[in-house]
């Protein structure tokens, strides 16, 4: 009977702190890893501090190579992006997966209420028109 | 119930921190690469098996995950197993239900990994523990 030793698999999962970049007025957050529940909550932590001190009018969080959404993680984002909204940033979730979105829905999570675009590109375009209405 | 599943290949992994929940989802994900499902059905039982882990690490501190290849009527799946012996579920049907939680989640965990599997059963006694057995078939 084979078996995975934990301890490997749990060696490349060490405690990376997700980068949170700035780039003009925005923050840009790559997620590269697959999260522990702990590294989640710290990242939504990190942004809205990151929000605080940069000032900060938009947050594109880029989940382009995340493979997996459960329960937690999207509440996390969720939640994130409302929090940001109470401090008048906008969030917009970029990049998700076809097998990602369509898992999410059936879990029974929409992320109502959240902004998505389906790659940076279209994220920056977005957060571009949505500041542009907001400054209107 | 058990008797008609022939198991080809099993492993088990334990869960008793939080990362465990990470290395079990991953670990699973890897056997559904292994055994062909396709990328859709990949995410499902990695997201099921993330939620069940966290339960388990959630309500009872700790547990055990069984994997198993197994063939039944001439059909391929994945069986996994989670067991732990925690407080149990007092209403099982309250807990299976959509949006119910005892603590601060979002009720999701166990209906939407039931409907992500093709198999669930959720067994538990207060006092005893949890065992939720979950299968995902290949397609024929
Ligand atoms: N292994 C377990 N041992 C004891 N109680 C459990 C176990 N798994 C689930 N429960 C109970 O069933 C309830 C529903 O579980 P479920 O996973 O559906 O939602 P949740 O964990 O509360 O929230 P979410 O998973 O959406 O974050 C839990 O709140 C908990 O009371
Ligand atoms: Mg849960």
């Amino acid at each position: 009977m084979p078996r995975i030793s934990s301890i490997d698999s749990r060696r490349s999962i060490v405690n990376q702190k997700i980068p949170i970049l700035k780039i003009k007025d925005y923050l840009i957050v790559p997620i590269q890893v697959d999260m522990d529940d702990r590294l989640a909550l710290q990242l939504q932590m990190d942004i809205l501090k990151q929000i605080e001190k940069c000032n900060s009018r938009g947050v594109i969080i880029d989940i382009s190579v995340i493979d997996m959404v459960d329960s937690y993680l999207g509440r996390i984002l969720g939640d994130t992006a409302r929090m940001a909204g109470l401090m008048d940033a906008r969030v917009v979730i970029a990049g998700m997966q076809p097998a990602v979105a369509i898992t999410l829905v059936e879990l029974g999570l929409g992320l109502e209420g959240v902004y998505t675009a389906l790659n940076l590109e279209a994220a920056i375009s977005l957060l571009e028109e949505l500041l542009d209405k907001d400054a209107a | 119930m058990n008797s008609d599943y022939r198991i080809e290949e099993q492993d088990k992994i334990e869960i008793l921190e939080e990362k465990d929940v990470v290395v079990c989802r991953q670990a699973c994900r890897n056997w559904a690469k292994r055994m062909n499902f396709n990328l859709i059905d990949q995410t499902r039982i990695t997201t099921a098996v993330s939620e069940l882990a966290r339960n388990i690490q959630e309500y009872a501190g700790q547990g055990e995950v069984q994997i198993q290849i197994v063939e039944k009527d001439m059909r391929r799946g994945l069986r996994i197993i989670f067991i732990d012996h925690g407080p149990g579920i007092k209403n099982i049907k309250l807990a299976m239900s959509e949006g119910w939680t005892s603590h601060r989640g979002m009720g999701m965990g166990l209906p939407g990994a039931k409907r992500l599997m093709d198999e669930f059963a959720l067994e538990s006694e207060a006092g005893k523990g949890t065992t939720v057995t979950t299968c995902k078939w290949l397609p024929l």
